[in-house]
This record gives C-alpha cells, sequence and structure tokens, in this order.
C-alpha cells in the first residue's frame, strides 16, 4: 500500500533479451488497473500475449509491479497449462491422447512427430516454428486420431499424414515471410 | 448474536451463529481428529485449508459428508459423526494421505512429535491398503536454519498461513496442481536464495517432518569431545521456561539452575547466561536512545536482538536501514565478548575457543552466519542449536533433567538481572531499556520497576512513559505482519514513537521456532511469559546497568558504553537485499 511507486527500471533486470516496448507496454497496462492484486490473471494473460511465455524475469516484473509476493505469481502460472514458462513456436501442434484417439493409433502419430520434427513432447523446434504437446480429450471422438494446429483440426491423421501437415505449415511460414 | 439449534450424534445443543461443526461437536464432548486445521486462538491465527478431509462426518440431508472443521452449522442441522460410514471415511483419509508419506517415522526429525503419527495411531490405522506412485522432491537444504522435506509434506498449507498472512513474508505458496502440487518458493528457489527470515513460524506449525530444522547437536558434541578446544554455552532467556517441556514438566516451570546443571555435567569448560549479554545491549541500546534524543537523531529507534526481523526489514524495507539500532543481538555480542574479553582473562586462544548458543529460534542459526558477525574467519558464536536440540543431547546423554539440582552460572559472563529475564517475550526487551534509560536520564533511582503498560500479548501495542519532563512514546510489535505495519506508518510519515521493539514469533522468543511444538495450545506461551516475569520478580537486581559483570567488562575491557571499542565490538550495519 505504501510501498514507494516502482519506476519502470526497477522492475526490469538490469539485463534483459526481452523487448523493452513490451515491459512498456505491460507497465501501462497495469498502471490502468483499478483493482491491481485481484487483477493477476488477466496481468499473465496480457504479458503472454506480449512476450509469448512467462520467464523468471517477467513474473518478477509482473510480482514487483502488482507488490504481490512472487512466489504467488509463480503458484498460479504453475497452475494453469495456458501458461508458459518456456518460449513456444510460432505453431503449436496437440496431439489429442483421448481413449478413442489412443486406440487408434494416436501414439504412433505422436512417435511421427516426435521423428520428424526431432524434438520430445512438449518442447519447441530449434527454429522455433512447431512447439509439440499431447493433449487429453478434446471431444472429437469421430475424427479419431485428431491434432490440432492451433485452432485447424486434423481428423483421421496417419503417420504419413504428418509429413503432410508439416509440409503445409513450413510452406505458409515462408509465404508469410 | 443469534443461537441456533444443532444435533450431534444425541445430543442437542444451541450454539451461535458462524459456529463450526467442528466446534458445535466439541461443545458436546465430541471429539473429531483434525489435521490441516489451525487455530490459535489468541493469537488471530487460523489455517483454513479443509484440505485433509480427516475432520468429515455426516450431515442429514446432504449426500456427501462434509469436512466439519469448516462447515458452518445451520440451523435445525442433524450431524452425525461416529456413523460406520462417517469412520471409515475418516480412516480413508489418513490411510491416502499415508500411501505416498515416507514411513521413515522411526528415524524422522519429527518422531513422536508428528501430528500425522498422532492421527494414525487415534485412528487405528494398521495397514496401508493402497500403493501408489510416491512423491520424489529433493531435499532443500540450503540453508542454516531449515530443512524442507516435500516428500513428507500433506499440503495442509499451515506454513502457508504462517507466511503469508501472519509474517507477510511471502516466501511459500502452492505450486503445480494436482498429483505433482507442492508447497515452495518462486521458482522452486533453494530456501536460502529466498528473502525468507528464517523465523521458523512455518517449522512450529507444519504437522510432520516437511519442515524441520537443520540439527547441529551433532557439531557440539565433536566440539565437547575434541580436547583442544575450550568450548563455553550461552542461554537465552526464553529456554529457561520452556525446556522442562519436554521432560515431563508443566509448561511455564523455571528450570534456569536445572539448565546450568545438566550443560555442566555435559562437559562445557564454562557455563554462561545469555542473559548477561541481554543487560549489555541494554546499556548499548539505552545509550543509543539517550544519544538519539540528545543529538536530534533519527526517531523511531528499532530494536534489533531479533535476528527473523532483521532479516525482514532488509528485504521488505531496504530503504530504511538508517533506523533500526545498531546493536548486535546479545547471542553476536556474547560470542564477540567470548573471543576478546573472556579469551584475554583466561589466557585463551581466541582460535581454540568455541562458543555453543542454545536458542529458542532458527534465525539465530542463520545470524551466526552472518559474514559481517564473524571476525577474522572465526565467528563469533561457533554452533548454535535450539531448545529442541538442548533436550535431544539430555536425553542422549541420559541426564535426569527434572530432577536435577539447581546449580549457578559461572562468573565473569553468568550475572543477569530481571531486566535480561524478561528479553524473551514481547514487551520485555523495550521495559529493560526504559528501566536503565529511566534512571539514565532522570539521575534518580527507578522504586517500580514494572512497567504494566508496556506487557500483553496483543499484536500491537503502544504505551507513553514519562521519563522526567519527556513523555517517551512506545510501540511495540509480534509477529512480523504486524511490524510491517508499524514500519509502513514510519515511511509514511504517520508514525510518532520515539522507539519501537520488534519480535518475529508469536509472543516473542517464547513462542519461539526452535521451542518445544505448542501443538496449537497457545496457553503454553502464555505460561511461559508469565514465568519470566515472575523469574525477574524473584531478582534481587532488575536493571540492565546493575549487572556487576558487565560493569566490570566496561571497566576492564569496553571503556565507555557506546563508546570506540564498544562500537567496534558491539556494533553492526545492515545491508539491502532483494524481495523474492
Amino acid at each position: 500500500m505504501s510501498q514507494p511507486e516502482l519506476q519502470l527500471e526497477d522492475s526490469i533486470p538490469a539485463t534483459t533479451d526481452l523487448p523493452m516496448e513490451h515491459y512498456k507496454t505491460l507497465a501501462s497496462y497495469i498502471g490502468g488497473l483499478e483493482d491491481k492484486k485481484g487483477s493477476l490473471i488477466n496481468v499473465l494473460h496480457k504479458a503472454q500475449e506480449l512476450f509469448g511465455y512467462l520467464p523468471k524475469e517477467v513474473q518478477l516484473f509482473i510480482a514487483r509491479k502488482l507488490d504481490m509476493p512472487a512466489a504467488k505469481v509463480f503458484g498460479v502460472v504453475s497452475f494453469y497449462s495456458y501458461f508458459t514458462t518456456e518460449p513456444v513456436g510460432k505453431y503449436t501442434i496437440s496431439i489429442c491422447m483421448g481413449t478413442a484417439c489412443f486406440v487408434r493409433g494416436a501414439e504412433k502419430v505422436l512417435e511421427e512427430f516426435k521423428k520428424e520434427l526431432d524434438i520430445e513432447n512438449g518442447e519447441t523446434t530449434k527454429d522455433g516454428l512447431f512447439t509439440m504437446k499431447d493433449v487429453r480429450c478434446i471431444g472429437a471422438c469421430g475424427l479419431a486420431p485428431v491434432v490440432f494446429l492451433d485452432d485447424q483440426v486434423f481428423g483421421h491423421v496417419t503417420v504419413d499424414g504428418v509429413r503432410e501437415i508439416l509440409k503445409k505449415y513450413r510452406k505458409e511460414h515462408e509465404h508469410a515471410d | 448474536m443469534e443461537m441456533i439449534n444443532v444435533k450431534i450424534n444425541e445430543s442437542y445443543t444451541q450454539v451461535p451463529e458462524g459456529t463450526t461443526i467442528l466446534q458445535a461437536a466439541s461443545k458436546c464432548g465430541v471429539h473429531l481428529p483434525t489435521l490441516c486445521h489451525m487455530d490459535l486462538k489468541e493469537f488471530g491465527i487460523t489455517n483454513n485449508a479443509s484440505s485433509c478431509r480427516v475432520c468429515m462426518v455426516e450431515v442429514k440431508g446432504r449426500p456427501s459428508l462434509v469436512a466439519s472443521c469448516s462447515e458452518l452449522v445451520k440451523d435445525g442441522m442433524v450431524v452425525t459423526t461416529d456413523s460406520l460410514r462417517a469412520i471409515k471415511a475418516r480412516r480413508m483419509s489418513v490411510e491416502l494421505l499415508l500411501s505416498n508419506h515416507p514411513k521413515d517415522c522411526l528415524i524422522c526429525p519429527k518422531n513422536l512429535e508428528c501430528d500425522l503419527q498422532s492421527l494414525a495411531q487415534e485412528l487405528g490405522i494398521r495397514e496401508i491398503k493402497w500403493e501408489g506412485a510416491q512423491m520424489n522432491h529433493e531435499k532443500d537444504q540450503s540453508s542454516y536454519s531449515l530443512v524442507k522435506d516435500l516428500n513428507k509434506c500433506i499440503m495442509c498449507r499451515r506454513c502457508e498461513t504462517m507466511c503469508n498472512e501472519v509474517q507477510t513474508c511471502g516466501i511459500l505458496s502452492g505450486v503445480n496442481r494436482g498429483f505433482d502440487a507442492y508447497v515452495g518458493p518462486a521458482f522452486n528457489l533453494p530456501m536460502a536464495d529466498t528473502s525468507c527470515t528464517f523465523c521458523g513460524q512455518c517449522v512450529a506449525v507444519c504437522p510432520t517432518g516437511a519442515l524441520t530444522e537443520v540439527n547441529n547437536t551433532n557439531l557440539v558434541w565433536r566440539a565437547l569431545s575434541n580436547k583442544k578446544k575450550h568450548v563455553i554455552v550461552q542461554v537465552a532467556p526464553a529456554i529457561r521456561v520452556a525446556i522442562g517441556e519436554l521432560f515431563g514438566m508443566e509448561p511455564g516451570e523455571i528450570s534456569t539452575g536445572k539448565i546450568a546443571s545438566a550443560l555442566r555435567r555435559m562437559g562445557f569448560d564454562a557455563v554462561f547466561d545469555t542473559d548477561f549479554a541481554a543487560d549489555l545491549t541494554i546499556l548499548e541500546e539505552a545509550s543509543e536512545l539517550v544519544h538519539r534524543i540528545t543529538h536530534q537523531g533519527k526517531l523511531p529507534i528499532l530494536t534489533s536482538c531479533c535476528p527473523a526481523w532483521v532479516k525482514f526489514f532488509e528485504h521488505q524495507f531496504p530503504d530504511m536501514l538508517d533506523i533500526p539500532s545498531t546493536c548486535k543481538s546479545p547471542q553476536i555480542m556474547f560470542g564477540a565478548i567470548a573471543k576478546s574479553y573472556y579469551a584475554e582473562k583466561n589466557n585463551l586462544d581466541p582460535q581454540d575457543i568455541t562458543v555453543v548458543s542454545i536458542m529458542p529460534c532458527l534465525a539465530k542459526k542463520a545470524e551466526a552466519k552472518r559474514q559481517e558477525l564473524t571476525k577474522d574467519e572465526n565467528s563469533n558464536v561457533d554452533i548454535v542449536i535450539t531448545t529442541r536440540g538442548f533436550a535431544e543431547m539430555m536425553k542422549e546423554a541420559g541426564i535426569d533433567f527434572a530432577n536435577l539440582e539447581d546449580q549457578p552460572f559461572d562468573s565473569l559472563m553468568g550475572e543477569s538481572t530481571g531486566a535480561s529475564v524478561i528479553f524473551g517475550t514481547t514487551g520485555g526487551v523495550i521495559e529493560a531499556a526504559v528501566r536503565t534509560a529511566y534512571e539514565w536520564i532522570t539521575g534518580e533511582t527507578l522504586e517500580d520497576v514494572e512497567f504494566k503498560n508496556l506487557r500483553g500479548l496483543e499484536g500491537i501495542r503502544e504505551a507513553t512513559v514519562t521519563i522526567g519532563d519527556m513523555d517517551l512514546k512506545i510501540g511495540i510489535a509480534h509477529e512480523l505482519g504486524n511490524a510491517r505495519k508499524m514500519l509502513e506508518d514510519i515511511r509514511d510519515g504517520k508514525s510518532h514513537y520515539h522507539a519501537i521493539e520488534i519480535m518475529a514469533c508469536p509472543g516473542g522468543c517464547i513462542g519461539g521456532g526452535g521451542q518445544p511444538y505448542h501443538h496449537g495450545d497457545m496457553n503454553i506461551i502464555k505460561k511461559r511469559q508469565a514465568a519470566l516475569y515472575l523469574e525477574d520478580q524473584g531478582k534481587k537486581k532488575r536493571k540492565s546497568h546493575e549487572n556487576q559483570e558487565v560493569n566490570r567488562l566496561y571497566q576492564e575491557f569496553l571503556g565507555k558504553p557506546y563508546g570506540e571499542k564498544a562500537h567496534d565490538l558491539l556494533h553492526t550495519h545492515y545491508v539491502p537485499r532483494e524481495r523474492i
């Protein structure tokens, strides 16, 4: 309450590789909040939207700005699977491992993605293009096995289909550049 | 207040609105087991996690069982606590807690002090029906004070309540979810790298062996058996009114003389009293107070005896490091004098002296390792053990503590006044300082030394003491959350005190993190407090400046209080620290 008002610089680590303008945007977003302490989750959403993920220094920045223990911020970040403390790729591949998808070969699909991308489940490719993770049933059992790529649904995915999907998105990425 | 009717098993009773089923059952003489629940009434501290589910009861008309610790009684409620369904559910809750609990009770530091162990016994659990995944956290032994063994954590969240709500340190939080959930600091940092004050109140309330202390008793045994070492010991004031509890004595029984006997039996070369150093602290602190008042120095002055409090303000109020007294704590002053004056008097090389402290506190262990408090790589205080550790050692040595004869402390650093005895309770340090400051400022003899308006157990107290033509305004806080309020008032320019005493633990050192476990009974703390005032009453000398050994120390060695040599040996400085 009577904590002296922190300057922007006070809360940013002395050396940071993260873009300063994101810190500024986040600080002004927090500055505009009426109930700072009650807005932790909104602030975390905003921060993840800006930085793409929530590394330790961003969590500390938020803790200081909201005058809240860092442990509490970390507790909330770790509780919700939506928040990530690691950078994620441009595209997130979610492979459904629910019962229906599993019996229809989801594991083979997952293995194929791992092989093609040369990463483990939950990791991001070196070029920063793809993050891969398994998810529980997403309720599209009729299309099993199902893979999500961001909000695009792919049904009846086969091992051969994996390469097709990746090709499509690599192409899209090249065109975007 | 509106009274409502409730039926518990076969008894009908009336309770005020807002009463829990647990409280109503207790009123009817029905005992329900609890584990996560904690209600330290006198201190206004409650933990209402309702996470352990061992207090489940049946409520007529409700399809599922309810947790009696948090469910409020409603008018006309019919509660059954002793049905087979309720008994089985409570037992199953404990069995599930035990299913992934390491069952190494025989060698656990909390053996026979563990609430989970007592509960398993109380509910007659003789087998664990479920075998499931086991937690596999690494033990955190990074600090000098605490050991965190999360594999023994039952997620009761009592430590979080103490750390966040009572002490407002905010080190511990629930992390992750489901089976992977645990209680820990931000980014799972080692405790040593956080702004933990090591007050040890998390340890004081942990029901299992998840949070315990760093045990240094083996180091003491090793020092005592080392022929080359001259091993001396000091005992803090709060020990003498608490240690008896671990030997079947009543809480609050005074055992000062027995402590001296026991330590001598254990083989210490000299048996001294931290009270001596407490009197010394008062001479320095009262001098500093008088100096600040007469030289328009910074006011209020804040006491600096409590190392958890010192670490708290370094982390939480790094912009205000010029307010606290620069006096070292009595424990550290004792070490400094032992390695200089005592060494000189006894023709000893300070390197050959080992100073052991027996403290009611876990923060004292970390304090003794603070770099600026050690000289020439020799810590002023070498080994710190707690009240509990001391009792453990006596049991190992086969000492029948309760039946020991009374013996005095050794002289040179063993004399104490009533003023130093009350250092162990909230309000005691400032009362001791006032007794001395009064006589110094007025030049008159203080006839009635008891300042009742400084006593009590309220979290924040204030009083005005008239000294000559001056009204000295005094503030007192115990528990760090209350200290925070006082500090914020100072920062906001709202404070009007001359002097403030702060202690981190509930009740002061009598409720310290190294004391015998209170298991939720805060009457024990009250009895320890009463005993300290009783011991003070029985003393012939009750003002610190009447301590002859302290006066001799100044005449022969230190020179004037607050003088140059005293500054060198007895004062310190503080460093701003990060908050994480």
